[in-house]
């Protein structure tokens, strides 16, 4: 088989000898989570992603040869760092996309580092990424913590919901959480009247939400993830607090954590994403198609990250005429995104990828009109004051 | 510590000739390992390495001591932490590191085991892995573990000051020296006087009490051995992959171990060297099956577990009638 591809390759090359286009081949790798808790927001959907980009880049026609390989990750740095050296040492990868997890990713981005190959992230969330880990081969491009506390704390408090309390989990992702997301509501003039710290993980959310309810905030914050934002979630709604008027902001959730709770439990939960598929219709016109290749899911913010990664990397191997490491990167910086589910933007010199962020509110099952018909849009965060100022950081890069 | 250990006049258990046949076995192994990493990928060998060292190291404990701990991730993990923690930011040499990642983790074992074999069966894996669980919080909640992200960028420095450690194809054969040190020293445990006790302890505990044998010091002594090696199987994975995370610690990766062991053969000399390898590279070949992986291990979890219950190795004793 592979033969048989490098024999038609040559030939082709050998075919296309004297015409002035370059053949060029790159070799891409999509590592994710494939069966474990987020294998829905990223995993083959991911892959879907990827292949779509390479398609609507019409890359054969541009004399790019571009392979894609994926592989489970399983959350887990070892087995990440494990297939992303053999990628780059033995299988000849160039550029490697998504990688969830934050522990699995930063991994990921010292390996890249150290073989000089290009790592574009879009499912983790750490912002050490592009701080005080950034490295000149690594591009975050959908979100980041920061942006996720940023967006949701300035958002509300702007919107009048001046009154917080936290619901935080009791280890350093869930302090810093909180940390970060009560600097913006007090910097905007909000007020921080209570915190509860729970233990992580943690299942039984009760006497906190019930502290939470007590406290007169006007917003409940989860500065907590995965198994326990959907859990607290659950058990808020059985207390009735957002019907009570209590407005609960989940820090770090995903469109496919609202669909798996539906709609009865999760509605009028606000969030900060930066991608959604019933924004306009590009957004629209792609997420159709990307749902009928993923059996009818819609796409989460991650996929559509991967997604103009891929892109913006092709564009930038075309513009140099090569997958020099080097060069590719230097590219990318300088030209300007654009793509139909980010728009425009760029990449920033600590490689953090910069376009507006949105803050929603899912919807309650009389306003939903279908199916993954679950936000409505409380407020736009501009590109400009969705991410971390890039002096803040800490990256070596920035001077 | 000291042992004393009644008059011994244990007969050789093992057949006639069975010595020689390990012997050709372990330099058949080596001489597979030196040539191994000119073939396959050598990080991959390393992560074999470390597991088998691991998996000996737990069965040592299970196979031969009879003690299923549930929390051997709490020594793995822990040494892999320290060593992680004392190369990047203490920036001690590679040797100093896996040594004091070691060292961490036999006083761990010893603080555990002599509360642990307090109890038998059932309550001593229990105990075991809530102890773990208490490593594994203190790892989540500790400044210096980096919580969720774990440690990061571990330099693998030059070892002794001069040896190079960047190269993948050094760094194995440091780890092969290692990992095969650990072996070699485990089967010398297994065939020393004090293994055979502890043989004994497994089959029939209340017998040795009755012939005077300290039953508790045995024990003691073989847990704090175990979690000694499997804490150099952790501080060595700490330096291949330059990196100490949760996975380490949590409770999954007792489980993994376990598997390994009995998948092998439990309280065979070969057996976890061997469920090591295939687990190790089920992760790794498979890895492109996404959630086929997990499928596929309980699925071979459940079929070893009800059609041999020996084990790879174990059932290749038994056919072949010899020690192994």
């Amino acid at each position: 088989m592979k033969l048989r591809t490098l024999a038609l390759a040559s030939l082709a090359a050998l075919l296309m000898a004297g015409s002035a286009m370059a053949q060029t081949s790159v070799k891409i790798g999509v590592l994710n989570d494939r069966s474990g808790i987020y294998a829905d927001l990223s995993g083959e959907g991911s892959v879907i992603a990827a292949r779509m980009a390479v398609e609507d880049f019409d890359a054969a026609a541009k004399g790019i040869n571009v392979e894609i390989v994926s592989a489970d990750h399983q959350n887990k740095p070892d087995i990440a760092s494990n297939i992303a050296r053999q990628w780059y040492d033995q299988d000849g990868v160039d550029a490697i996309f998504d990688v969830p997890t934050s522990s699995a990713a930063l991994a990921v981005a010292e390996i890249s580092r150290d073989k000089n190959k290009i790592f574009m992230d879009s499912g983790a969330g750490s912002a050490d990424l592009t701080g005080k880990s950034c490295s000149p081969n690594t591009v975050h491009w959908t979100y980041d913590t920061w942006a996720l506390a940023h967006g949701t704390g300035s958002a509300l408090v702007k919107e009048g919901f001046k009154k917080w309390f936290f619901l935080t989990a009791d280890y350093a992702f869930g302090q810093a959480l909180e940390k970060d997301t009560s600097a913006v509501v007090v910097e905007n003039g909000g007020e921080v009247v209570g915190a509860v710290r729970h233990p992580f993980p943690g299942t039984d959310f009760s006497s906190y939400l019930l502290q939470a309810q007590a406290s007169g905030a006007d917003v409940i914050g989860l500065a907590n993830a995965g198994g326990d934002t959907v859990n607290a979630i659950k058990q808020a709604a059985e207390f009735g607090i957002t019907q009570a008027g209590q407005k609960l902001a989940a820090l770090l959730i995903f469109i496919t954590d609202v669909h798996a709770l539906g709609l009865e439990t999760a509605q009028g939960l606000v969030l900060t994403e930066s991608f959604y598929w019933d924004m306009n219709d590009q957004t629209r016109a792609w997420s159709k198609r990307f749902a009928e290749q993923n059996g009818g899911n819609m796409p989460t913010m991650v996929h559509a990250g991967v997604y103009a990664s891929v892109l913006h990397y092709l564009k930038a191997v075309e513009a140099t005429g090569g997958k020099d490491t080097t060069a590719v990167m230097a590219k990318m910086k300088e030209m300007p995104t654009d793509d139909p589910l980010f728009g425009k933007g760029e990449i920033r010199a600590d490689g953090r990828h910069i376009h507006d962020m949105y803050l929603f509110q899912v919807k309650s099952p009389e306003e939903s009109k279908g199916p993954w018909d679950y936000y409505k849009l409380l407020a736009t965060i501009p590109a400009k004051d969705a991410f971390r100022p890039l002096a803040d950081g800490g990256c070596d890069l920035v001077k | 510590m000291s042992l004393e250990t009644p008059a011994q006049s244990q007969a050789e258990a093992l057949p006639v000739g069975t010595p020689r046949l390990h012997l050709i076995i372990f330099a058949v192994l080596l001489v597979l390992l030196l040539i191994a990493p000119f073939v396959l990928y050598p990080v991959f060998l390393m992560k074999v390495l470390c597991f088998a060292l691991f998996a000996s190291a737990l069965n040592l404990l299970l196979g031969f001591g009879g003690l299923l701990s549930f929390g051997h991730a709490a020594f793995f993990g822990s040494a892999s932490y320290i060593t992680a923690y004392a190369a990047k930011d203490w920036g001690l040499s590679p040797e100093l590191a896996i040594l004091l990642g070691t060292a961490a983790a036999a006083v761990l074992g010893l603080g555990i085991g002599a509360l642990a074999i307090r109890r038998q069966g059932i309550y001593f894996a229990m105990v075991t892995l809530a102890f773990a669980q208490m490593v594994f919080f203190f790892a989540v909640k500790a400044p210096f573990t980096g919580g969720e992200d774990g440690i990061q960028a571990v330099p693998r420095g030059h070892l002794f000051g001069f040896i190079d450690l960047s190269s993948d194809l050094t760094l194995y054969f440091v780890v092969l020296v290692i990992a095969f040190g650990g072996l070699l020293g485990i089967y010398r445990i297994i065939h020393s006087p004090f293994g055979q006790v502890l043989k004994a302890i497994r089959d029939n505990e209340p017998r040795l009490i009755s012939l005077g044998y300290k039953v508790q010091r045995y024990k003691l002594a073989v847990f704090v051995m175990s979690a000694t090696l499997a804490g150099l199987a952790g501080a060595t994975k700490a330096l291949v992959f330059q990196l100490a995370s949760l996975t380490d610690v949590y409770w999954t990766m007792s489980g993994e171990v376990v598997l390994m062991t009995l998948l092998g053969g439990m309280g065979t000399v070969f057996g976890p060297l061997v469920g090591a390898a295939a687990l190790v590279t089920m992760e790794n070949y498979f890895a492109g099956l996404g959630a086929w992986v997990t499928v596929l291990q309980g699925v071979i979890f459940v079929a070893s577990v009800l059609l041999f219950r020996e084990g790879i190795v174990g059932v290749i004793a038994r056919l072949t009638k010899k020690s192994l």
